[in-house]
């Protein structure tokens, strides 16, 4: 048993909030958040440059890590500072699926990912999909693929994007998925700001014609690789809600010790004081949550689901408290677009409306726990 | 960062588990698991057993003849002996009073009551509550007052645990009435056998009697049980509340509490099928295992601190918040889990109390641990007074 960083990560971690306290202030990120790209393409190289999306593939994927605790220490410090860079959706999900199922010419895309001169979106919900991984109607059929993909995280900036498609069996079977890796410039798109940063699209198939040879991995049995990176994603924004909750727990502890009203400091009364405590323990839970998600991360698939799925939803809970607490106890200037905690705070309770809410991820810990 | 035990860890893990496989006789461990009450005979039993394999006094350097085990090997114990249903070693010699004489007492006293507390010779209680001195122990009131070579005390104790079997009890007693509470406190060693001393127990809302309250009437305590400095009793006892605080999230019972949740909710029917099939029952058995899940981390996180050197501070008031409400909320489930057969009533008080129980044998005990265990989020520094420890650790002083 130890709970210490390797000396590497240490260093990743120290690296990585040293440059985004310095490059990525609030007014930076506040500019960012209103320009039209909804990231910054200057960030998004520095932060190669730096090693942050090598430090997401291992070595044989032309990177230098890509483990659980590789994955929580850049996402937790990502999600610290309130990055909205689409690295989760590039790296985790594009870099993912690539380096497990990509043909070696697909492969050479993993390099310029790793360099941030690529970046790659999934296309995989739906509308009637809502959180189940393996609910998919749009068809691939003679060439073409028609329907209609929701929420595309990350696709509006994105170099390609792989697209989920069923070539055989019924809407919700795990057997007959595929995926096509398909430049964005061919794709029909209406695109949209994000509630809490970063961009999302709609993405309409009406028959658009992709060749056999896009399909990323063989025919029909991509659910079992998107199990795992779904698995990843979600310890990814896990570790990233954690880090803005340590943010808004931060932001509330200064701002108790520092506003007065009735001519003292309010951190001086007890009914604060108390929702501090509460807002600490459940912090410290969610970082255990994730510690557990990350750990269990390459273990057997069935212990690695019943971690990452306790994490989701502990994480969940924990973050709409901290957020809540956390406006709460400012008051009025927390209800401002502008101050720092509006946009962390909507940032890690947006979280849950990504890869499965508190309640669908308790309902998948149930059905884990009766197997 | 690995979350698995080392080889060395699971060495020892195994150890533990074959040695409570082996040792731990059968009708304890179920009359532990069936929530019964263990008799002095039966802790004295266990006691000894451990104490011939060497584990009884865990945290004692060996020097002392303890096992001195690190945090994680206690942690290691206290996971397997909470699975087995083993009874908890009562702590109040081996854990709260031995570390205190181990680091201020003196030789004479370590060399004379330490062995005592190995052998069982001597059961001790403490004798910290008063009836106006809970959360807010500095202000108590017991007086100690020096006459020659001894002490004459007055005063009044409240919720010992257990001071029914106890020959001995440590007190913290007021010996200097002129300074700061804080400051005119001493620890003194008392025979419960000397003149002047009641004990009378106290019935408590679940039926049970393990605690009582003891009256001290004009009694004479020789100066050689004074352990330390007079007036440093406070410092001397804060120092005990740090050691009270191992084990503090009680990880151990609450994964017992939970499989015994479960098990109870397989044998139940709601709607002719198992209760734990029932959507909402098994949404809030899912909610606490999962917050249970993490806080096993936190704890695991904090004995691996503690293993290293590292004190506990603000965590261990986490922990106890947290780790009181999660074994609350199991106690809530496992009485909720057996329905109707949760009402009958086997008080201690109530003659007749040992008859074969109503119902399941798994019902009879859980209304009344629901109850008894309300105690968890008010002992040992209430949760709010906790909540409190952690705010102004973290805001500091504000002006």
């Amino acid at each position: 048993m130890n709970f210490e960083l390797t000396e590497e990560r240490q260093m990743l971690q120290d690296t990585l909030r040293r440059f985004l306290a310095d490059k990525y202030d609030v007014p930076t990120r506040n500019a960012i958040l209103e320009s039209e790209s909804g990231m910054s393409a200057k960030i998004w190289s520095q932060l190669a440059e730096l090693g942050i999306q090598g430090a997401l593939f291992d070595e044989a994927q032309g990177g230098f890590g890509g483990a659980g605790f590789d994955i929580a220490v850049v996402f937790e410090e990502l999600g610290r500072a309130g990055t909205v860079e689409p690295i989760l959706e590039t790296c985790i999900f594009g870099g993912g699926l690539i380096a497990a199922l990509g043909n070696e010419a697909q492969k050479g895309l993993l390099e310029s990912i790793i360099d941030g001169n690529t970046k790659i979106a999934l296309a995989h919900s739906e509308p009637r999909s809502r959180y189940d991984l393996s609910r998919v109607e749009t068809q691939y059929e003679d060439g073409k693929i028609k329907g209609h993909k929701s929420m595309a995280m990350g696709a509006p900036n994105a170099d390609f994007v792989i697209i989920s498609v069923r070539e055989s069996g019924g809407n919700d079977d795990q057997n007959g998925i595929s995926l096509f890796l398909v430049p964005a410039s061919d794709l029909d798109m209406r695109t949209t700001a994000v509630m809490g940063g970063g961009m999302a699209a709609d993405i309409y198939l009406d028959g658009l014609s992709v060749s056999d040879d896009k399909r990323l991995g063989p025919k029909g049995s991509a659910f079992l690789y998107l199990e795992t990176v779904f698995a990843k994603a979600i310890t990814a924004i896990c570790a990233q809600t954690l880090g803005g909750m340590e943010t808004a727990t931060k932001l509330t502890i200064d701002y108790l010790q520092t506003r007065k009203q009735f001519g003292k400091p309010i951190g001086t009364f007890q009914a604060l004081q108390h929702r501090l405590s509460d807002m600490l323990i459940e912090l410290e839970q969610a970082r255990s949550a994730v510690i557990g998600a990350a750990g269990y991360l390459d273990a057997d698939t069935h212990l690695r689901d019943r971690y990452v799925s306790a994490a989701k939803n502990l994480v969940g809970r924990a973050a709409r408290l901290i957020a809540e607490e956390a406006i709460q106890m400012h008051g009025g200037i927390a209800m401002t677009q502008e101050y720092e905690l509006a946009h962390i705070a909507k940032r890690v309770v947006m979280a849950d409306h990504m890869f499965g809410d508190t309640d669908h991820h308790l309902e998948r810990f149930i059905a884990l726990s009766a197997v | 960062m690995d979350l698995s035990y080392t080889d060395e860890e699971s060495a020892f893990q195994s150890e533990v588990r074959n040695f409570l496989a082996e040792k731990l006789p059968k009708q304890m461990s179920e009359k532990v698991r069936l929530g019964g009450d263990l008799t002095k005979a039966d802790m004295d039993e266990w006691h000894s057993i451990l104490n011939d394999k060497g584990w009884l006094a865990q945290n004692w350097p060996k020097a002392f003849g303890g096992a001195e085990w690190d945090a994680v090997q206690r942690h290691i114990y206290e996971e397997e002996a909470a699975l087995a249903n083993a009874p908890r070693i009562v702590p109040f010699g081996l854990s709260m009073l031995a570390p205190v004489l181990q680091k201020f007492g003196s030789k004479e006293q370590c060399d004379h009551w330490l062995p005592r507390i190995l052998s069982g010779e001597d059961w001790w209680c403490q004798g910290y509550s008063e009836p106006g001195a809970g959360s807010d122990l500095a202000s108590l009131k017991t007086r100690a007052v020096r006459e020659g070579d001894h002490y004459t005390v007055n005063g009044q104790k409240t919720w010992t645990t257990l001071g029914q079997h106890a020959n001995m009890i440590f007190c913290l007693v007021r010996t200097d009435v002129d300074v700061k509470q804080q400051e005119g406190i001493s620890f003194l060693l008392i025979d419960m056998d000397t003149p002047g001393i009641e004990v009378r127990p106290i019935v408590l809302l679940d039926g049970g009697a393990e605690v009582n309250e003891v009256w001290f009437t004009d009694v004479k305590v020789p100066v050689a049980n004074l352990v330390g400095e007079e007036n440093k009793g406070w410092t001397y006892a804060k120092y005990l509340l740090t050691h009270e605080r191992t084990n503090i999230a009680g990880v151990g019972f609450s994964n017992a509490g939970l499989q015994a949740v479960k098990r109870i909710a397989k044998s139940e029917l709601s709607a002719g099928k198992p209760l734990i099939e029932n959507p909402h029952f098994a949404a809030r058995i899912a909610q606490v295992e999962i917050d249970l899940m993490a806080m096993s981390l936190s704890n695991l996180r904090i004995v691996s601190q503690a293993a290293k050197g590292g004190a506990p501070g603000l965590e261990a008031s986490m922990l106890k918040v947290k780790g009181s409400i999660i074994r609350q909320e199991i106690n809530d489930l496992a009485r909720r889990a057996v329905g109707p057969y949760a009402l009958p009533f086997a008080s201690e008080a109530i003659e007749g109390a040992n008859e074969a129980p109503f119902g399941p044998e798994y019902a009879a005990p859980v209304a009344a641990e629901y109850f008894n265990n309300r105690k968890l989020s008010i002992f040992g520094g209430s949760n709010e007074v906790q909540r409190q420890i952690i705010a102004k650790t973290t805001l500091g002083a504000m002006r």
